[in-house]
């Protein structure tokens, strides 16, 4: 396995737009990013972020400034978006319009010079695939955003490129349909062992889709690894806070205790004294309904229902705690707005962050 | 990138290749150009000859002749002057007496004596070293409708002098002297008949008496004129001496005791077209050829119906339709060519801002 | 992409640069620096002289005046009926769409007789409320809107029938009136197109001299008709330099001007099949708007071309016939100046020819310009396309003549000149109806293409040029067009072959007889069969296979 070369390969890759007299913003700084043969990453950032650009560089439309973009070991300085052999869904399908589904689905397939019979066959098929059988010969206008994106995939899929990258791949769709098609391309690429970069701003998408997630900020990767390690230890405040955690905060922290704007919080054993970065998750927020006099208080402000759970946002009033506090508690003890709670901390849910 | 240059290429290609075969279709198609093509005439867009009489040339002395036409008789003889010393073909025809000065002064042609020359009257022989040779002569007149003036128990006009008459008000249309070569016509005959110091209180005269002034020939003769019938409604207008007999050869088949339509002999300008040998021929010896042909007999017994001019070879036999319809004008008004080339700007320019501003 | 996108560019821009620069550049720089030297010493004194005059000052001033009142008057007419052509379907449409090109093919000679026949003395509206327009500036304006109507409605309705109408129905469910739709969402949208069309417009009534002619009388001149007669008439060379100058420098004031206003409007848009953008008319309101627009059709055009029609029938002697029509066909020697059948043949096979080159040229050019990015230059040379349009015929017949005079480029006398010199009017129009549509094209339409295998000419093929096919037809429609009813660049070259049909309606209205008359009016219907028949036919070109 180590001795074959990783699928895509990306060094140190620079993107700069503007033009030479004139350069603009950097894009992309000395990227580094390598994608093993059937695996799949997902690429989470703010918009902004960088991360389609690191898309298009890899697809060859836009141009790299320094760096090395290299597929199965192969440099691809001066080959064309055309020649490279990958696949690219776009944020908002680009599906030909003036071709119907079958059309748009063959299109890849013609470029590439299979025979008829051939691509016949592969567009029916791939329509089954992406759940739209018999499709063919519908417009592409008249479809609604969730079959025009199972198409958009279909197209991609269908010269069966060595590295699919998709960019937002669920962008425009409704949460329901959203999740059943993240788990639906799991399995599909899975089942077909295509190798995935994927693009998105959604974590919980990425999550579900990904092997292993790239976070990036402003042109630079921010952290790398298993949706489980990203989640578990944010890399920093940036990727804490992109990942939705709301309590990140700056503390100073003395015999395995922090002092927050929350109160003294309890860190993780082993954590040594000093100034440090902490992250609370909400699981690590205890609320209870007349709780103890003593320690923080704080009052219900919002409800969010989440599925198996419920996360308050509580506006600490009392007991050396003020700010806003975010905390996730079971269904059914989930006090109401307005309700006045005392607040606790759980170790194990306290994140000391590096850096 | 390669590849969309070379399309480009081939783009390009595509598009020398598609002129070049339609050049290909236009020699097969033409079938009688291209390699005997060796004598070339350039003329302006009025130049007709009947094919008979072309072919009897062309057989008579082997040398095949292209047509050229561009534009009025002023594009042509401007075209030759600007093109001088490499033209455009061998022999030019088409300059008048209104353009002969310029024509000559820019050594437009070479000298050459046509077969035949003698005959010709001397007084249509302008250029005393023969660098022209007259080939026709026209006059340009007003013109009347029969009817109109039958039916209001009116004499047409014969002279300028009538045409400021209070009875012919409002009935005379006339071409702007400054873009229509019949209205700088008759605005010269209005300078010659009076004089350099009088013509501006005719011409105001005419305006008082409700002169109308129109672009162009076409729209004054079709549009204007009533005796075109098409629905014009003034029955005077300036034309050609030879418009009758052409109103009638090509008003259909029927072939009236006369013809609907009158000359004010009193009112004719006299214009004289000539040809020459043009200077850097390619074909000086074919262009001499066709030089004598233009005022050979055939040629001038064709011209009449054709072009609607009088032969200048004196005993050329005149068709029927041209003697039996048209006029013969006595006494047109003539001028130097040299003084209408010294006159002819400030006359417009002063016409102009009289009549028109 | 900054490096390989300057060399594509460059590729594609090589065929039209050429083009431009031998068969108009040259050409006209030769004839105008002839004007402004004299035995090798620049008389720069002249063009004070011509620019102090008084008579100078007038011509310019009507020559822009009226061609900017015509501009707006045929936007007021035809912005409108494109709307109507682009977005409903009614009975006639196709054919009414064809037919409203007829007066930009019509030689002026012609359609300026049958608006005199209109609003002239004796005309109908003299007859019906004793309205005389003749000799007036309005006769011109009107004359001028009708002829050139087909620009507006085929520049600005070819990229109104693709534009989404989804874009203004959003602005519609965000509150904006129907006016602020309009307004704020599609104007903007197509204010490319409609700048473009304003351009084609303006420069077409800045150059016209047979309408001026006719229907303003010899007291309105126009600069155009100023350098013909100074050129071709007097050969007062450097006077018609300096108003040639003149005239660029009033159409690069223009461009620059149509710069400023389109580039902060041109953006990718989002194209629909044009098919499913037209319904029937739904309402009060847009059945009125259509029937006005059909309305001001039948006054401004098709009254004149009846009256045209009506001439065309009319018998020698009285009555109506086929008379004249029959006597196209009769070749009996020498009552006819020009074989009618053969005038027809020669036009279309020059049309066909200018059609090919002008829409490679533009094509060509409108592709390279399309490009995103590409500086001032590249504006610049957008510009310099459009200049033909702003030029004097007879400044380019003359330019032809003292410069295509020498080996291998002796074209004097060769029948190519007049395909070429008309595609050179061409040119510009193919590349004002291809640019808007091609710039609107989403180009990572074009990525998506790249992506999955197609080669740069090969996402020209699949991607553009589907998407663009139809402006490539109305493009070629308006090429065809242009080059059908082309007379004044013809007729200042020496042709040895048969007359097209505007010269041959020319010589047979240069001579008396009602016979001739008549058959003008003949071969005028003629050519508006033709040219319909054509247009017709290529608007019937469909989209080929769609299947994969």
């Amino acid at each position: 396995m180590t001795a074959t070369p990783p699928l895509l390969d990306v060094r140190g890759v620079t993107v700069t737009y503007g033009s030479r007299t004139a350069p603009g913003h950097t894009a992309l700084h000395g990227i580094d990013l390598a994608v093993a043969e059937h695996e799949t990453v997902c690429v989470l950032g703010p918009s902004g972020s960088g991360k389609s650009t690191l898309l298009r560089a890899v697809a060859g439309l836009t141009e790299v400034g320094a760096g090395t973009v290299l597929l199965a070991g192969r440099d691809q300085a001066g080959v064309p978006a055309h020649r490279r052999g990958v696949g690219l869904m776009f944020q908002d399908h680009q599906l030909f319009p003036q071709r119907d589904v079958g059309g748009n689905i063959a299109f890849g397939l013609r470029m590439h010079k299979i025979p008829r019979q051939e691509t016949e066959r592969r567009v029916a098929e791939l329509l089954d695939l992406v759940g739209l059988p018999g499709a063919q010969r519908r417009a592409v206008g008249s479809l609604s955003g969730g079959e025009q994106q199972r198409v958009a995939l279909a197209r991609s899929l269908a010269p069966r490129p060595r590295l699919l990258m998709l960019d937002e791949p669920l962008g425009q769709l409704d949460r329901d349909l959203r999740d059943r098609l993240v788990v639906e391309l799991r399995q599909l690429f899975r089942d077909l062992g295509t190798t995935v970069l994927a693009v998105t701003h959604d974590q919980a998408e990425a999550f579900a889709l990904a092997d292993r997630v790239v976070i990036m900020r402003d042109g630079r990767i921010a952290q790398t690894g298993s949706p489980v390690e990203v989640w578990r230890r944010p890399a920093d405040a940036f990727v804490a806070r992109f990942l939705g955690f709301r309590n990140v905060t700056e503390a100073d922290v003395t015999d395995g205790g922090a002092a927050t704007p929350w109160g003294t919080v309890p860190v993780p054993p082993g954590t040594p004294d000093g100034r440090h970065r902490l992250l609370i998750r909400p699981s690590g927020v205890r609320v209870g309904v007349g709780g103890p006099e003593e320690g923080p208080r704080a009052v219900v402000r919002a409800r969010t229902f989440r599925g198996d759970h419920v996360l308050l946002l509580l506006e600490c009033v009392g007991g050396g705690a003020r700010g806003e506090l975010e905390a996730a508690c079971p269904l059914r003890s989930a006090p109401g707005e307005g309700a006045a709670v005392g607040v606790g901390f759980d170790a194990a849910e306290v994140v000391v962050l590096p850096g | 990138m390669k590849r969309t240059a070379i399309f480009g290429l081939a783009l390009g290609l595509g598009l020398v290749t598609a002129c070049g075969s339609g050049g290909d279709d236009e020699a097969d198609g033409g079938g009688d150009d291209g390699g005997r093509a060796d004598v070339t005439l350039v003329t302006h867009d009025s130049f007709l000859v009947s094919d008979e009489v072309l072919a009897r040339f062309e057989e008579e002395t082997g040398h095949h002749v292209e047509v050229l036409r561009s534009g009025d008789a002023g594009v042509v003889v401007n075209q030759a002057v600007l093109s001088r010393g490499n033209p455009q073909g061998d022999v030019l025809f088409g300059v008048d007496n209104t353009l002969l000065s310029r024509a000559l002064d820019e050594d437009v042609f070479v000298p050459y004596e046509a077969a035949g020359l003698d005959a010709i009257p001397a007084d249509l022989r302008l250029d005393a070293e023969n660098r022209v040779t007259p080939v026709d002569t026209g006059d340009i007149c007003v013109n009347y409708d029969r009817a109109w003036f039958a039916e209001e128990g009116l004499t047409p006009p014969e002279t300028f002098a009538d045409l400021a008459d209070p009875a012919y008000r409002d009935l005379l249309v006339v071409q702007n002297a400054a873009t229509s070569s019949p209205g700088l016509g008759f605005l010269l005959a209005t300078v010659s008949t009076f004089g350099d110091d009088g013509w501006q209180d005719y011409w105001q005269r005419l305006a008082d008496n409700g002169v109308e002034v129109v672009d162009g020939w076409e729209q004054a003769y079709n549009e204007r004129f009533s005796g075109s019938g098409q629905g014009g409604d003034r029955p005077l207008v300036v034309s050609y001496a030879s418009s009758p007999p052409a109103g009638v050869v090509y008003g259909g088949e029927e072939r009236p005791d006369e013809a609907p339509t009158g000359v004010s002999t009193g009112t004719c300008f006299r214009q004289m077209e000539f040809a020459g040998l043009l200077e850097g021929a390619a074909n000086p010896e074919g262009g001499r050829a066709l030089l004598d042909f233009l005022i050979g007999r055939d040629f001038q017994e064709d011209m009449p119906l054709q072009m609607f001019v009088s032969p200048v070879l004196p005993d050329a036999a005149l068709p029927e339709e041209y003697t039996r319809y048209g006029v013969t004008v006595d006494d047109p008004v003539t001028m130097d060519p040299a003084v209408i080339a010294e006159g002819r700007d400030g006359w417009i320019d002063e016409w102009t801002s009289l009549v028109l501003g | 992409m900054t490096g390989r996108g300057t060399a594509v560019r460059l590729a594609l821009l090589a065929a039209p640069v050429a083009f431009l620069a031998v068969f108009f550049l040259y050409p006209v720089a030769t004839i105008v620096g002839e004007g402004l030297r004299d035995g090798g010493a620049w008389q720069l004194g002249r063009a004070g002289e011509v620019l102090r005059d008084g008579d100078t000052a007038d011509v310019l001033w009507f020559t822009v005046w009226q061609a900017a009142a015509s501009t707006v008057l045929t936007l007021a007419v035809g912005l409108p009926a494109a709307w109507a052509f682009a977005r409903l379907r009614f009975p006639g449409r196709k054919v009414l769409h064809a037919a409203v090109t007829v007066p930009f093919v019509l030689p002026t000679v012609v359609t300026g007789a049958a608006f005199l026949a209109v609003v002239g003395r004796g005309g109908l509206l003299d007859d019906w409320w004793g309205v005389r327009l003749d000799n007036t500036v309005w006769a011109i304006l009107l004359a001028h809107a009708s002829l050139n109507f087909a620009v507006v409605v085929r520049i600005v309705g070819g990229l109104w029938s693709q534009l989404d109408p989804g874009q203004a129905e959003a602005a519609r469910m965000l509150g904006a009136t129907r006016r602020a739709a309009w307004l704020r969402v599609t104007l903007p949208a197509l204010m490319p197109a409609v700048a473009s069309a304003a351009v084609m417009v303006f420069l077409f009534t800045f150059t016209s001299f047979g309408v001026v002619q006719i229907l303003g009388g010899p007291r309105n001149g126009t600069l155009e008709v100023e350098i013909y007669r100074q050129t071709a008439q007097l050969l007062d060379l450097p006077t018609a330099a300096v108003l040639t100058l003149l005239q660029f420098a009033l159409v690069a004031v223009l461009l620059g001007a149509q710069a400023l206003l389109t580039r902060r409007t041109e953006t990718a848009l989002s194209l629909v099949d044009p098919a499913t953008n037209a319904r029937r008319p739904r309402g009060a309101a847009e059945h009125a708007a259509l029937a006005a627009v059909l309305t001001v059709i039948a006054l401004l055009l098709v009254l004149p071309l009846a009256v045209l029609l009506e001439r065309s029938l009319s018998v020698p002697g009285g009555g109506h016939g086929l008379a004249n029509y029959r006597s196209l066909f009769s070749d009996d020697g020498g009552t006819f100046v020009a074989a009618p059948w053969q005038a027809v043949e020669t036009s279309l096979r020059y049309a066909a020819i200018a059609t090919l080159i002008a829409v490679v040229i533009g094509g060509l050019a409108a592709t390279a310009l399309a490009r995103r990015g590409g500086g001032r230059t590249l504006r610049g040379f957008d510009a310099l396309l459009m200049l033909p349009l702003g030029t004097s015929a007879v400044t380019v017949g003359f330019g032809f003549l003292v410069t295509l005079d020498e080996p291998p480029l002796d074209l004097r006398s060769s029948w190519t000149l007049v395909p070429l010199a008309q595609a050179l009017v061409g040119v510009p129009f193919v590349v004002r109806v291809l640019l808007p549509v091609l710039r609107a094209v989403d180009d990572r339409l074009r990525q998506a293409a790249a992506v999955l295998g197609a080669s740069p000419a090969r996402v020209w093929r699949e991607v553009d040029l589907p998407l663009v096919r139809r402006a490539v037809l109305v493009a070629a429609g308006f090429a065809f067009a242009v080059s059908l009813g082309e007379f004044g660049a013809t007729v200042f070259i020496a042709r040895a072959d048969n007359p097209t049909l505007p010269v041959a309606v020319a010589r047979l209205l240069s001579r008396p007889g009602a016979l001739n008359y008549g058959q003008a009016m003949a071969l005028s219907a003629v050519l508006m069969l033709v040219c319909t028949l054509t247009l017709l036919a290529l608007e019937r070109i469909r989209p080929a296979g769609r299947t994969p």
